[in-house]
């Protein structure tokens, strides 16, 4: 069988649910994190897979774009994960409903 | 032949590694399984000619977020066991099933639907032809996503500025103060 | 050497600017010496360029110098350049003339004042502007000089802001000249829209308008004219204006401001229609009248001078009315020489007498002060219209202007050999009550004669107050040197139609009702054979309570009208803009529950809604 793009974008399709689920069910901040971090590996391989069928290059520049900014995303995230959770050690998700309307 | 064994293998890792994230009870192995995952993907990349972004993946993913990762986890000491419980919103099973639910639902009638995932048309970037990869990824960054070049380096500072300012340790008042 | 024309106004500009950054570090007196030079150099460069236009053809009197295009606008091209034309050279000698004289006066009448370089400041800002108005080449410079002076006049007239009646004697002279102002801009547009060009030397050779929007645009100019040169019924500046330092008064509502009204309408000549020269001839001759009338009854030493200013300027406003314009610069001039040589006399009158104003604790001061004795004396006969003195020869071409004037010429004879006739006496009034007769001043007041910065400015105007009239001399047509001069300027010269012999007789008329003005002067003031009390009523005074009646129709009625205005502006449109924040609130209030503050249900309405709308996509594309 060969691999077709197809099975490339079913990986990144899965990826992707799994990490949306984690996101959903899980409520440390860290692992939520994580699995934001999954969900956009999902995407950049689709990207990639895309790229490679188009024979275009623009897909691969978008996920360069995309590893920066969600560098910078983890920065600033684990900055305010450090900030809340030295306050309140122990805290998870459910705890940070401080900006309830 | 080649081809197919070692999407096959790297896929399991991916997945394996999805699924060991959203699992594990202790965070620091939450961790080790999403740089897995990582390793799985940057297989994926070679496999698919994008060399330049799979070394990127190695480095900045696994080699710096994921570190940042664990130096957090260290430094606020939740190694330990009690954070780790799954559910207690009850709402959020039920709406995790359903999008867990749906989407393979959805994933699944795409692939099935739909002969050719690709359009064809051609893009913005640039043909991908016989240059190396790492000139042809740097041809079209320099040139037609210059501006957006830019605006992510004004990004990254503006992150770095931005966790040193969260990040501080509060200043401690004096004892006098402390008194009002 | 015409091209040098930018340097003129360049060298007050730098002045000023100078002084801005270094004026209160150099301090006194190297500041007022700084701001004197800049003003010789000026007026040095305007004898230069006027050598130059000298050595021109009379015919080809005309240099237009434009620096840069200042507004480009469609149609409308309006340049930032200079014009040297007679009459623009005339005005720029004597605007410089005057004006260096009075900043080497201020050195020595500012002595001591602690803002010393600020004065100097504005009174370079002040030439600067000055210069722009007059050399402008179209009517926008014209109007960034016009503007220019009457903000230098607010600052000036309230330079000693600490006093309440001076601020408020600047306010009252930049808001009655705004009222002016709007004349000017009306009349611009009007012109814009009718001949399509608003430079003079385009204009000069348009077709002329149809009479309606001339007569408007005449109409308009003369307010304008009227707002700066203080006619009726916008003079009430004028007398207020006398809060500002005695240099001020000299130099800005004596020699040069307010005969920027008298320069815009001899420029604009070609635009005034008979009609409107008829309402500016009596405007001019009533505002004479009543001006004479209100000094006759002042007993302040800077207040005569300043009603007799209006006086004059009405004169002046005659001269134009009657469609005589040489005769009209000509009194310019003169006016300006005898005008600035009186009020820098009683400045130095007033410096002597440690800061007195009031006429009638003056007295016997001629052997005290005795160049600025003789020199306010030479300025009094020429202003009373005494020949050979300057004022005498301009005077009578006036009123020779007026004379032949169909239906009312004589008539404005009349009032006119009146005014003249009231203006002897209340000079001599002034000159008695102040030099001669016996002293009336309080104890520990020493007066003394002012200092050589003060005293040299006088003697050179005494000097041009008394030769001034040579320049144009009617006996010989060869001696008319100014009419000569101007002759470029004018569209339709004016010729005097009258005999010699009719000249001869007016001019006798008017000279013997000089000399009537200051016998009864004499005999009233000087030798005190007539009782007093009568010829000062409180009406005159009060200049017939004009003053009082603006302020109360403007503070009652007036204060009443922006009243309202301001509290429906209150009510419905800062009302309807707080509606429309209070539903904004109001909005935000009923979407609050989506709030709910937990991360994880935000991740919720995320991923689902994502999914939906991604079925949603599929299924219309499918």
């Amino acid at each position: 069988m060969i691999v077709t793009t197809s099975w490339y974008l079913v990986l990144g399709a899965l990826l992707f649910i799994i990490g949306g689920v984690g996101l959903l069910v899980r409520r440390n901040p860290l692992i939520m994190l994580m699995c934001v971090e999954l969900m956009l590996n999902g995407v950049n391989l689709s990207f990639v897979a895309f790229s490679k069928a188009l024979g275009d290059i623009g897909g691969q520049t978008v996920v360069f774009f995309v590893l920066v900014v969600a560098a910078a995303e983890v920065v600033v995230g684990l900055g305010l994960i450090v900030a809340i959770l030295r306050r309140a050690p122990g805290s998870t998700a459910d705890d940070l409903s401080v900006l309830k309307g | 032949m080649v081809d197919t064994i070692v999407f096959l293998v790297a896929a399991v890792i991916c997945l394996t590694g999805a699924l060991g994230v959203i699992l594990a009870r202790n965070p620091v192995h939450s961790a080790l399984m999403l740089v897995m995952t990582l390793f799985g993907i940057a297989v994926q990349f070679v496999s698919q000619e994008a060399h330049f972004l799979a070394a990127v993946q190695v480095i900045v993913y696994a080699g710096a977020i994921v570190v940042l990762f664990l130096f957090v986890i260290m430094l606020l000491g939740v190694d330990t066991a009690q954070n780790l419980e799954i559910g207690a919103l009850p709402a959020q099973k039920w709406a995790a099933l359903c999008f867990g639910v749906g989407s393979l639902a959805l994933t699944g009638y795409i692939i099935l639907a739909v002969d050719n995932p690709v359009t064809g048309r051609p893009g913005m970037g640039g043909a991908i032809d016989e240059t190396a990869n790492v000139r042809l990824l740097a041809r079209s960054l320099f040139s037609n996503y210059v501006y957006a070049f830019e605006l992510t380096s004004l990004l990254l500072v503006i992150a770095v500025i931005g966790a040193v300012v969260l990040a501080r340790k509060p200043v401690k008042q004096l004892p006098e103060e402390a008194g009002r | 050497m015409v091209e040098l024309v930018w340097l003129i106004p360049t060298f007050p500009l730098v002045g000023f600017l100078f002084l801005l950054i270094a004026g209160s570090r150099l301090g006194e007196p190297k500041a007022g010496w700084i701001a004197t030079a800049a003003s010789t150099c000026s007026f040095i460069v305007t004898f230069v360029v006027f050598l130059g236009l000298l050595a021109k053809s009379s015919d080809d009197r005309s240099f237009e110098q434009v620096l840069f295009d200042w507004l480009p606008a469609g149609s409308l091209n309006v340049e930032a350049g200079f014009l040297v034309d007679p009459l623009s050279m005339t005005m720029a000698l004597f605007v410089t003339g005057v004006g260096t004289l009075i900043h080497l006066y201020s050195v020595g009448y500012m002595h001591g004042d602690p803002k010393f370089s600020k004065f100097f400041l504005y009174l370079n800002l002040f030439l600067f502007s000055m210069l722009m108005l007059v050399l402008g080449n179209n009517l926008v410079v014209t109007f960034l000089g016009w503007e220019g002076v009457g903000t230098c006049s607010y600052l000036l007239i309230s330079f000693w802001h600490q006093r309440d009646s001076a601020a408020t004697a600047g306010k009252k002279a930049f808001v009655t000249n705004r009222v002016g102002d709007w004349g000017f801009m009306i009349a611009m547009f009007l012109l814009w829209s009718s001949i399509g060009t608003l430079t003079y030397t385009e204009i000069a050779q348009s077709s002329p308008m149809a009479t309606v929007t001339g007569t408007a645009v005449s109409l308009l100019l003369f307010v304008a004219a009227a707002g700066k040169s203080a006619q009726l019924p916008l003079y009430v500046w004028l007398p207020d204006a006398m809060e500002g330092p005695t240099p001020v008064s000299a130099m800005v509502h004596a020699a040069t401001m307010v005969t920027s009204g008298v320069y815009l309408l001899v420029r604009m000549n070609h635009v005034l229609t008979s009609d409107a020269l008829i309402v500016i001839a009596v405007v001019g001759a009533a505002t004479a009248l009543f001006a004479a009338l209100a000094a006759v009854a002042q007993q302040d030493i800077k207040k005569v001078l300043a009603y007799s200013t209006v006086s004059q300027l009405g004169f002046m406003f005659l001269a134009i009315g009657s469609g005589a314009y040489v005769a009209a610069i000509f009194h310019v001039i003169t006016h300006a020489f005898f005008k600035a040589l009186l009020f820098l006399g009683s400045g130095s009158v007033i410096h002597g007498m440690h800061d007195e104003q009031d006429m009638k604790k003056m007295g016997a001061l001629r052997s005290l002060m005795p160049i600025t004795a003789g020199t306010f004396i030479i300025g009094w006969l020429a202003i009373a219209g005494v020949p050979p003195f300057a004022g005498f020869w301009s005077k009578d071409e006036i009123l020779l202007a007026a004379w032949e004037q169909p239906n009312i010429g004589p008539i404005l004879w009349a009032v006119g050999l009146v005014t003249a006739l009231l203006t002897a006496y209340y000079m001599s009034r002034q000159v008695f009550l102040v030099f001669f007769g016996d002293k009336r001043w309080d104890e520990g007041v020493e007066p003394h004669e002012s200092p050589w910065t003060m005293t040299l400015p006088l003697c050179i105007l005494a000097v041009a107050a008394a030769l001034g009239g040579l320049i144009n001399l009617p006996v010989v047509a060869d001696w008319l040197y100014l009419e000569h001069f101007l002759e470029p300027i004018f569209s339709h010269p004016h010729q005097f139609v009258s005999s010699t012999t009719t000249k001869i007789i007016l001019a006798i008329i008017a000279v013997l009702a000089g000399l009537v003005g200051i016998g009864v002067a004499a005999a009233v003031w000087l030798v005190h054979r007539v009782k007093a009390d009568q010829l000062e009523p409180k009406i005159l005074e009060n200049a017939m309570y004009i003053d009082a009646a603006y302020s109360k129709v403007v503070g009652g009625v007036g204060h009443k009208a922006f009243e309202m205005i301001s509290n429906a502006d209150k009510k419905y449109v800062d009302g309807a803009i707080n509606q429309i924040g209070k539903t904004t609130i109001r909005l935000g209030a009923m979407m609050r529950p989506l709030q709910s503050g937990y991360m994880r249900n935000y991740a919720i309405g995320i991923t689902i809604g994502g999914l939906v709308l991604l079925i949603w996509i599929i299924a219309g594309a499918s």
